[in-house]
């Protein structure tokens, strides 16, 4: 397999991490490009899908702007803010993209935690008289943090992907090794960039996971109440 | 710029996002690039549903093939697409098996779930009686199980297809993108009405295929209501929506 073989010598070359548009650089524009949009992402998704599970409206919304989210093609949408006056402002563009492919994961899942969490628990606290403000944060919370989790890992997962494809545009990032290598008929160089991409993609929800693992409210509480909800994807279909 | 109703060409040369003369003089290029969107998608999710259901019925069947087959397809779905056609290139050169085999992977994801979730969800009391009126395996699983699993696997052939729509345009790097072509070439000469109209044709095909699925549905199964309206039904699909999908 003489790929196989090219590809691991352009990833053991050490010139090709170092210096300006090294792997490095790269690697550096992608992580800092996720960790910004992931952030501005949970900062506009989860406060309303908490408020809106809180007061318990807005279904509608949570389902259609998740239908949304797939019908849109990602690769259209970063062309189309990139052909916009927003280009002149550097990463914008990419930004605004990646977080409009980030919202509708977060806001779904957290939007159905709020309401899966159970109404008789619920219910039980109130009856208990908290206030609404301990009613969100010790009760219903921790029974959505599940699916919240379930909503970040998503979203992250989607951000990694859709922050490749904007090297398409010219954007930064490890795409960019990708779309290089398809310039220069590289390909030891798309085959690289390709497998830094996915081990990126991988490491990046394997994170999340173990994230999940340590930071659970439930942690070592209920197996059983925990075998019911969906930390691994719902396997349940959607009619 | 325009000088009115007289001069209609002038929005290609002034590079209008919306332009009726493009769609009017570009028609034969623009059907061409959604007939290979079209064929594509088709092809993909066809393939893909011909080999999930095996895997499904293996994952069934033993239960140690289940925990490989879920991990593998969940692993193969967090690739990037991107990423994804790129390692498929060397085995397959550019052409647009590289496109199909990509879409194949990814909606096999989505379809061995959804078609262990259709099944596990045929009544107990069902299976009974077709087994105590003397149905074989064969025919139990073709003439009960799968038509009482069918709005779940339809369910989730209509996610697999909508995100395959979407993930079609990312073939353009290899030239097989069907609309994807044009929104490319559109970004490299920053020809704004192709970009739109091609992307604007993406969301048509999108809903549209979403529609037909769903008017299959209700002609596969017409014992099922036409909404599900069982306590909990907004949850139940909000649920399910919740993490599958594809963007990127």
């Amino acid at each position: 397999m003489g790929v196989l073989a090219e590809t691991w010598a352009w990833l053991t070359d050490g010139a090709h991490w170092s210096g300006a548009g090294g792997v490095w650089q790269r690697l550096g524009e992608h992580l800092v490009l996720t960790g910004l949009c992931l952030a501005v992402a949970c900062a506009v998704a989860l406060p309303l899908a908490l408020w809106l599970g809180h007061i318990g409206r807005g279904g509608a919304l949570a389902v259609n702007l998740s239908n949304a989210g797939r019908a849109v093609p990602t690769f259209a949408v970063l062309v189309l803010l990139t052909l916009t006056p927003l280009s002149e402002y550097g990463m914008l563009p990419t930004v605004i993209a990646l977080v409009l492919f980030a919202v509708p994961p977060l806001l779904t899942n957290a939007y159905v935690g709020m309401r899966e969490a159970d109404r008789d628990v619920v219910e039980a606290a109130r009856g208990m008289g908290m206030s609404a403000g301990q009613l969100l944060w010790r009760t219903e919370l921790p029974l959505a943090y599940p699916f919240i989790m379930t909503g970040l890992r998503s979203a992250a997962v989607q951000i990694v992907a859709t922050a490749t494809l904007a090297a398409l545009p010219g954007g930064g990032g490890l795409g960019r090794l990708i779309t290089a290598g398809f310039r220069l008929y590289d390909t030891a160089q798309v085959v690289a960039g390709a497998v830094l991409v996915a081990s990126l993609a991988l490491a990046v929800e394997g994170l999340l996971v173990l994230l999940d693992r340590v930071c659970d409210p439930m942690r070592g509480r209920t197996r059983a109440a925990r075998a019911a909800s969906p930390s691994a994807p719902p396997l349940k279909a959607a009619l | 710029m325009t000088s009115g109703a007289a001069e209609p060409a002038d929005c290609v040369a002034a590079n209008e996002w919306i332009c009726a003369e493009y769609v009017r003089t570009r028609g034969p290029e623009l059907a061409e690039a959604t007939v290979q969107h079209v064929w594509i998608t088709v092809t993909s999710v066809g393939i893909a549903l011909l080999v999930a259901f095996p895997l499904a019925l293996a994952a069934r069947r033993w239960r140690a093939a289940a925990g490989p087959v879920l991990g593998l397809t969940t692993v193969l779905y967090t690739i990037p697409s991107l990423a994804m056609f790129a390692l498929l290139l060397p085995v397959l050169g550019l052409s647009a098996a590289v496109v199909v085999t990509g879409l194949v992977l990814y909606s096999l994801t989505l379809l061995v779930r959804n078609i262990l979730a259709g099944l596990a969800g045929v009544p107990g009391e069902a299976r009974e009686a077709a087994r105590g009126m003397g149905y074989g395996p064969a025919r139990l699983l073709f003439g009960v199980e799968l038509p009482l699993a069918l709005p779940g696997i339809l369910a989730g052939v209509r996610i697999a297809t909508v995100s395959a729509v979407s993930l079609t345009t990312v073939g353009a790097i290899v030239g097989y993108g069907g609309l994807g072509n044009l929104i490319y070439s559109g970004m490299n000469s920053l020809f704004k009405p192709e970009v739109l109209t091609a992307s604007a044709l993406c969301v048509v095909l999108a809903v549209g295929f979403d529609v037909a699925l769903l008017a299959l549905q209700r002609l596969l199964t017409p014992w099922t209501p036409g909404r599900p309206r069982r306590p909990g039904g907004l949850r139940a699909r909000l649920r399910g929506r919740a993490r599958l999908g594809k963007a990127a």
